[in-house]
């Protein structure tokens, strides 16, 4: 059966705005226009060579169970499924092709050791329940690269299995809900509210929220930072929690973090840290010495695992000796030699009377494991240390370079760590973040984190990493310099950018009024026309 | 470092440029008392690549994989065959080195990819809608108990005893702290999954947010929904279905057809190796009516301006990013690349090739059946099944697993691991068998079963 009978029709729009005459297909030579696979595809056509299939008696036991409707799954053989994917990968942005300065997001080059690491048959080709005794090469990975964690953290207990950062945050916050509810038994007042800072990302309100909390935010300063005296101020009995990002989003390091941490204690609250900026003070800092309770640690961005369009992740969380009791299930432990997973509720009372159950199905990110593990072997102990330094090099680099065209809030205050941080100001009436952002685009640029922290008009956040050379710096530089005038100066241009992109800026509007989330067929426009 | 592109020369410049005497001037705001100076207890200094590869494999080679052993471990994760150019697509750097794409006008890759995977899902799913991934399919599971919350408005939630024991532990977690109430279970050996839909439809009543159901289930049983469907939505409660093995659906009726209003599922059997457990590709798909209630990122066609197709993440007011402590979700990373690598499988295999791949494991699973199922004293206790089914051993089945492994026969997963300390289960062992197992397989197995058993 054919899905798509009638051929796919490129629509390549009207070419308004276009300076060249549009070609016959669509095309603009290296950037080839590639139809959906329901377009081009069919059901009975496929990419796999499988044995016959076998004799109709052999599914009789199904019954009225036999699927007998058609699904609707167009098949490519491979060469079309290989270019159809390769096509699709060419009108991608990636850290393979240039500078990706999402800030925040810690874009840093992905090594392809750890991919390799990651395919070996013993890692990616072994099954998460095999016997304990066939997998000890596997359980010896992660408590190493939980051991490692924890010494670069300074913290004596860690959780491997959380999927993502905000998948971490639900893991530390449970942990310290656990820790109340313990304390609660023991005769404690139930504690309701969360403290989350202005600037935070969206996953810390979100995750408090979901973990049952009222959520109340902190102020910031005028540099940028916790405002301590607010935050005392809101600390009481009903504070089960406070949430810092250190270093914050603003890009600076919170230099009140000890002081916090002790007013936090003092109030009977937890510190949670959210450590996704944890790049910039790896193997300077250790968390654990600032005085937090939990932190998760993104792999996908400190340790280099692939970012992947959008994941795979992993978030392992450390605890202090305060929360360490009340990590979840499943976790490593070593036994002499051996390594056993301690994966059953009734393992809990003999090792770790007060530990929540499982938070996924099985033990974690194995593959980030791998990859993260091949990471912090290749830099060791002192190339971590220069991570960070380079990587806050980096980014105090392009915040001294660009603080003379671009307003840079927070730049009176000191050295930024990992990121830098610009606003809107100054740019000419009708000019946004959003035309700077696109305009790096047709510049050959990833643009960087915009309108984020919310606590910065217009904010735009820049985190170029330690894997960048000083000429593509510099080459950002004078591309974000030369953007930055043109808004300044209103250059109209700015506003129709990006013009050299696969496509030039597109409805959301009409996506979110309109929303069309899966492939329908046409009826066919020739017919209806006729 | 062969990572790190700055030199000496360059850091030096960089300093002066910035105004800064050294490294450590940018790190003033540090507190005295937390600068860490060094070194890191057990972490090595930096290593070559050689001496990288050679301590992770001696690692990897500690382990027996799959592919090394007649191999029949399911319950929740399964060994399929995956083409080359799956591994070879998903590695063009383009994909591997992008992120999450909030810069559309260079992103159209990944949102295509986005919007087609969610049309396969939502297809092979038999639903409406589906969205672009979750962690994997346990983390899926919760997430539809919660959004069935939502809708419903209701808090209790009623669990099959045939759902797979680690999803019943991750909603049992998630829901000690949301105060939804679970109402759960454990399989019968003695059991049908007939007998078991009728105990959840009696369980049914006006407080009911919705029922969680897998099929197959745990032990493999597949069985028809229908019945329950119609209970559930009698009573205002929705129908949450969980897929653990997405090639069955290229063979039985889907969750949707048979009335699921929410289908949760694990993908990592199409496209997605073992590895250990993760990372992994929850399937997330719904009605049309309930996607405003979905969690998760959506891609969504839209026009550029000058009317171009495209596409561009949507309905994002649902999201955290946006909504803050509102969102449907915390959500934000989720499983992309495995997304894509599910997309792309599907892509290869088409609805003609995924329907003759779950025949083949049908049929090999008959004869495995059949084979193991003449062994004295082993019985077999589900039926029907799809590639996996369980037997009943005459004696507890966790050693008798260690004990096939201990001669290279991956013999199956025990109940008895599963369900620690329910005795009427210890003697369960499940098995599953893929297009992947061989005739040779099949017979290393009843050998081995045999020969552990006497």
């Amino acid at each position: 059966m054919s899905i798509n009978a009638s051929g796919w029709k490129p629509n390549i729009g009207d070419g308004q705005g276009d300076h060249e005459r549009p070609s016959f297909t669509g095309n603009r030579a290296l950037m080839l226009e590639e139809p959906l696979i329901f377009e081009i595809g069919d059901t009975e056509r496929t990419g796999v060579d499988l044995a016959d299939a076998p004799a109709a008696n052999a599914v009789d036991r199904l019954g009225a169970l036999l699927r007998s409707a058609p699904i609707g799954l167009p098949g490519l053989t491979e060469p079309e499924t290989v270019r159809h994917y390769t096509r699709l990968s060419r009108q991608n942005y990636a850290i393979d092709l240039g500078l990706f300065p999402l800030g925040s997001c810690t874009m840093k080059h992905n090594p392809r050791l750890n991919e390799k690491m990651a395919r070996l048959p013993g890692f990616a080709d072994l099954h998460p329940l095999t016997p304990i005794e066939q997998c000890q090469g596997a359980l010896a990975l992660i408590h190493l690269v939980g051991e490692w964690l924890k010494a670069l953290t300074n913290m004596p207990a860690i959780a491997m299995s959380p999927k993502a950062g905000a998948h971490g945050e639900l893991c530390g916050l449970l942990a310290i809900r656990a820790a109340h509810e313990a304390r609660e038994r023991a005769g404690g007042a139930a504690r309701r509210t969360v403290l989350v800072p202005e600037s935070a990302h969206g996953t810390n309100p979100a995750t408090a929220a979901f973990c049952g909390y009222a959520v109340e935010s902190i102020p910031a300063t005028g540099d940028g930072r916790v405002d301590l005296a607010a935050l005392k101020a809101k600390l009481g009995p009903d504070i089960a929690a406070v949430m810092i990002t250190n270093p914050n989003t603003c890009g600076l390091f919170e230099r009140d973090m000890i002081a916090i941490a002790d007013a936090v204690h003092a109030a009977g609250a937890y510190l949670y840290c959210d450590g996704a900026n944890f790049n910039a003070i790896v193997g300077r800092v250790r968390p654990g010495d600032l005085g937090i309770d939990a932190m998760h640690i993104n792999l996908h961005k400190t340790f280099s695992t692939p970012h992947g369009g959008g994941g795979p992740g992993a978030g392992p969380v450390v605890f202090s000796q305060a929360l360490a009791p009340f990590a979840p299930l499943p976790f490593v432990e070593k036994q002499g030699d051996r390594f056993v997973l301690v994966e059953e509720e009734t393992a809990q009372a003999e090792h770790h009377g007060d530990a929540f159950g499982r938070m996924v199905a099985f033990h974690g990110q194995m593959g980030m494991f791998v990859r993260a593990a091949a990471y912090m072997l290749s830099h060791g102990a002192d190339g971590l240390r220069q991570v960070a330094e380079d990587a806050v090099l980096a980014a105090n680099y392009v915040l001294r370079s660009l603080e003379d065209v671009l307003e840079a809030p927070f730049a009176a205050s000191g050295p930024c760590m990992h990121e830098a941080l610009f606003s809107d100001e100054g740019l000419a009436d009708g000019f946004s973040t959003l035309d700077i952002a696109k305009a790096l685009i047709d510049e050959g640029f990833h643009p960087m984190t915009m309108y984020f922290p919310l606590v910065v008009h217009g904010a735009m956040l820049i985190e170029p990493t330690e894997t960048e050379s000083r000429a593509t710096l510099d080459q950002f530089i004078g591309a974000l310099r030369s953007v930055a005038e043109r808004g300044k100066a209103g250059d109209p241009t700015l506003q129709q950018a990006p013009i050299h992109a696969p496509r030039r800026r597109l409805d959301e509007t009409l996506a979110a009024r309109k929303p069309v989330l899966v492939w329908r067929e046409q009826p066919d426009a020739a017919v209806a026309a006729e | 470092m062969r990572y790190l592109p700055l030199q000496d020369g360059d850091r030096a410049a960089m300093l002066a440029r910035i105004g800064a005497g050294s490294i450590d001037d940018l790190f003033v705001d540090v507190p005295e008392a937390a600068r860490f100076e060094g070194p890191i207890a057990d972490l090595p200094m930096h290593a070559p690549e050689m001496a990288v590869e050679r301590q992770l494999a001696g690692l990897a080679r500690r382990n027996l994989a799959a592919g090394e052993a007649p191999f029949f471990l399911g319950a929740g994760a399964y060994r399929h065959h995956i083409p080359a150019s799956v591994d070879h697509l998903i590695q063009r750097g383009e994909f591997l080195t992008s992120y999450t794409p909030y810069q559309p006008e260079i992103a159209q890759g990944t949102l295509q990819a986005l919007f087609e995977f969610q049309t396969q899902v939502a297809r092979l799913l038999g639903c409406d809608v589906a969205n672009a991934s979750m962690y994997d399919g346990s983390t899926a599971c919760w997430e539809a108990i919660g959004m069935a919350r939502r809708i419903t408005r209701r808090g209790k939630a009623i669990l099959s005893g045939g759902l797979h024991p680690h999803y019943v532990s991750v909603c049992k977690t998630m829901a000690r702290f949301t105060g939804d109430q679970l109402a759960t279970g454990v399989p019968r050996l003695d059991g049908t999954a007939e007998q078991e839909i009728a105990r959840l439809i009696a369980a049914i009543d006006g407080e009911t947010s919705c029922v969680v159901v897998q099929n197959p289930d745990i032990l493999g049983r597949v069985a028809d929904l229908s019945e329950l469907a119609e209970a559930c939505h009698a009573k205002g409660a929705l129908l949450v279905a969980v897929v653990t093995e997405p090639v069955s659906l290229g063979l039985i009726r889907s969750h949707g057809e048979m009335g699921a209003d929410i289908v949760a599922g694990e993908g990592q059997s199409i496209g997605v190796g073992l590895n250990f457990g993760g990372p992994y590709v929850g399937l997330f798909a719904t009605r049309e009516r309930y996607v405003r209630q979905m969690p998760g990122r959506l891609a969504g066609e839209t026009v550029d301006a000058a009317g171009k197709r495209g596409f561009v993440l949507t309905l994002s007011t649902r999201e955290q990013h946006i909504r803050r402590e509102k969102a449907t979700s915390n959500i934000c990373t989720n499983s992309g690349l495995c997304a894509l690598a599910f997309s792309i499988h599907l892509t290869l295999l088409g609805e003609a090739g995924l329907r003759r791949l779950a025949s083949l494991n049908h049929a090999r699973t008959v004869t495995a059946a059949e084979r193991l199922a003449a062994l004295p004293d082993v019985e077999r206790v589900a039926d029907p099944f799809f590639n996996e089914f369980t037997l009943r051993l005459p004696k507890p089945s966790r050693p008798i697993v260690r004990a096939m492994a201990a001669r290279g026969v991956l013999g199956g997963v025990s109940l008895g691991r599963l369900y620690p300390g329910q005795s009427a289960l210890e003697t369960g062992l499940v098995v599953a068998v893929t297009e992947t197992v061989s005739d040779e397989d099949i017979a290393a197995l009843a050998d081995a079963l045999g020969e552990a058993l006497s």
